[in-house]
């Protein structure tokens, strides 16, 4: 009977202090959102949400604070980034879950974390010796090699171990018997893999594909050291229009980093303002990753 | 080149969070002061009053300030010397409103902010050269005012135009804000404004590797930072060395000031007088600044 009252009291603590913990992270995350925005209602209020969104003029000594430039910076290097990394990932991930024998997958996946665990100043470091000097081979008009390009490159490295990790045990969870069933219909290995398994494993790489994609909008460090951070529209060099990947830009995160230390006033909030845009990009990737995933699952 | 050159380092150092650990850690410090204080009242000694000087601006200043403050603090220990960054602009707004003792500026004090507060008080400790600087692999030597004006203008864009051997010019620059930035602007810019498609980093160090790396590169960077990684261009003639500036031929030169409210008086005044006297200048020189 005492035992009894016990174990219900223990459950009743335990069931408080668990919610407690779950609703701890989503007060953090509301916390830091009401934060930024109301340091970046100053701005919004002043310069106008409209006009700090559409402006392509970022230069705050005289007083314009057009962030266009920088939404279409972050945009296009993410684009770059997942045309770049999404094929290697999923390559990786098809050649370790199906045809790798084991020990190669116990050699490959071990690197693949370690790639993850690289602070991402060593990937800047190791673009702006490295990848720009390359680039900058690239004949064009004005192409310094700092640019999107250098900058899609190191960043889908960066994200490659997330969208392979999550990709493999997409196709990893895929039951057996589809894999059986396939085989035993006389299919070979490689339509089996990319009619079968793939397809089934749609909705894990997709959300996969978007948890990369947060995280590549979010990546600041190594952007500003091989981007060029030079707040303009990116246009195309040359006749060729995927010229537009050697262009300089800045992204959204980059434009914090940078600028936060001497800004006061009407920039510094336009700063916090630029924080708002990006959490609301982010929200919306994560979102959408939800949509995709239940719309996948039906 | 390290990867400490990079300002985005300084940015996570300059955050919040961490200037709040600086003031448990200088609140923990003072406590352990105070009580060493009383130990040397109960021995007989002299009781000296503990006095705190908080200091705040420039990052161009800031290394240099913090030498000054231990020096001084080794031969008065009753002096407490806080000293935070947050850029020029900060430093003399913070000395406006009195929420610092003493603002750092790496620049001019601008009439505008003269204007905004007629009170503050403008004390040079030294002043700092800044010297444009190109890929060591160009073959030009100097320019002419106006042709580097045109250069970061984004008038000039081929080497041939000044002289050289063609090829692309690539401006690299500071960001927006960065007090070598107005200071250059102030100096050389004139009415022109750097161009848009300048590759901007957000410290010395960070533009002085991609001037290195960078075939066709220009930028400007503070004497502080010249070494052989770049090739010092000459300005009208004059090469950016400090001869050229005590001689008066080498025109890009920037004051670095501490600001106050009013005239100084006690631990403030003392301090600033002994930067400007002869320790203090000592510092400065061998830091690779120039005394006042």
């Amino acid at each position: 009977m005492t035992s009894g009252t016990r174990r219900t009291g223990l459950e009743k603590i335990m069931k408080t202090v668990l919610l407690i913990s779950a609703l701890a992270s989503v007060l953090i995350v509301l916390l830091i959102f009401v934060f930024t925005l109301k340091e970046a209602m100053p701005a919004f209020r002043e310069i106008g949400v409209w006009k700090m969104l559409s402006g392509t003029t970022w230069r705050p000594g005289n007083g314009e604070f057009g962030i266009l430039a920088m939404i279409a910076g972050s945009g296009l290097v993410t684009l770059g980034a997942i045309i770049i990394g999404v094929p290697l990932a999923l390559g990786t991930a098809v050649f370790l879950s199906e045809i790798a024998p084991e020990w190669i997958v116990r050699v490959v996946r071990p690197s693949i974390e370690l790639l993850a665990g690289i602070p991402s100043v060593v990937y800047g470091l190791f673009g702006m010796v490295i990848i720009v000097p390359l680039v900058r081979m690239i004949p064009a008009p004005g192409n310094a090699g700092f640019g999107l390009l250098s900058a899609s490159i190191v960043l889908a490295v960066m994200v490659l171990p997330t969208i392979a990790n999550i990709s493999e045990f997409a196709i990893r969870s895929v039951p057996r018997g589809y894999k059986e069933g396939s085989l035993a219909l006389g299919a070979t290995k490689w339509e089996t893999i990319s009619r079968v398994m793939i397809p089934a494993a749609r909705p894990g790489i997709i959300s996969a594909v978007v948890l990369g994609l947060g995280r590549a909008l979010g990546e600041t460090i190594a952007m500003i050291m091989v981007i060029g951070n030079s707040v303009i529209l990116p246009t195309a060099m040359t006749d060729n229009p995927l010229s537009i990947f050697l262009s300089r830009a800045r992204t959204l995160t980059g434009n914090i980093a940078v600028e936060i230390s001497y800004a006061t006033g009407v920039h510094e909030s336009a700063l916090f303002a630029t924080g708002v845009v990006l959490f609301i990009l982010i929200m919306l990737v994560n979102s959408s990753a939800r949509f995709l995933l239940k719309k996948g699952a039906q | 080149m390290g990867v400490t050159d990079f300002g985005t380092l300084r940015f996570l150092e300059r955050e919040k969070m961490k200037s709040n650990l600086i003031g448990i850690i200088t609140l923990a410090g003072m406590t352990l002061l105070g009580a060493c204080g009383e130990q040397a009242t109960a021995d007989g000694t002299e009781a000296v009053e503990e006095v705190e000087i908080s200091v705040v601006g420039s990052t161009t200043v800031q290394p240099l300030a913090e030498l000054l403050s231990e020096a001084y603090e080794a031969i008065h220990p009753n002096v407490l010397v806080t000293i935070s960054g947050g850029g020029s602009s900060v430093g003399v707004k913070s000395a406006a409103e009195q929420t610092a003792d003493i603002g750092m500026a790496s620049r001019e004090i601008k009439d505008s902010e003269i204007q905004d507060c007629p009170e503050i008080v403008i004390h040079t400790i030294a002043r700092d050269g800044i010297a444009i600087v190109a890929n060591p692999d160009l073959d030009i030597n100097g320019l002419t005012m106006e042709q580097a004006r045109d250069i970061f203008a984004g008038e000039i864009t081929d080497w041939s135009e000044v002289g050289g051997s063609a090829g692309m010019i690539i401006v690299a620059a500071r960001e927006e804000g960065s007090g070598t930035r107005s200071a250059f602007e102030d100096l050389v810019m004139d009415e022109s404004l750097i161009s848009e498609t300048a590759i901007l980093q957000p410290s010395n160090g960070a533009i002085r590797t991609t001037v290195a790396t960078t075939p066709g590169c220009i930028a400007f960077i503070s004497f502080g930072y010249l070494d052989d990684s770049t090739k010092p261009v000459a300005i009208d003639g004059a090469l950016p060395t400090p001869e050229n500036v005590n001689a008066g031929t080498y025109p890009v030169v920037r004051p670095l000031n501490m600001v106050t409210y009013g005239e100084p008086t006690g631990a403030v005044a003392q301090w600033l007088q002994f930067i400007v006297g002869e320790d203090g200048q000592a510092i400065v020189a061998a830091e690779g600044y120039l005394p006042i």
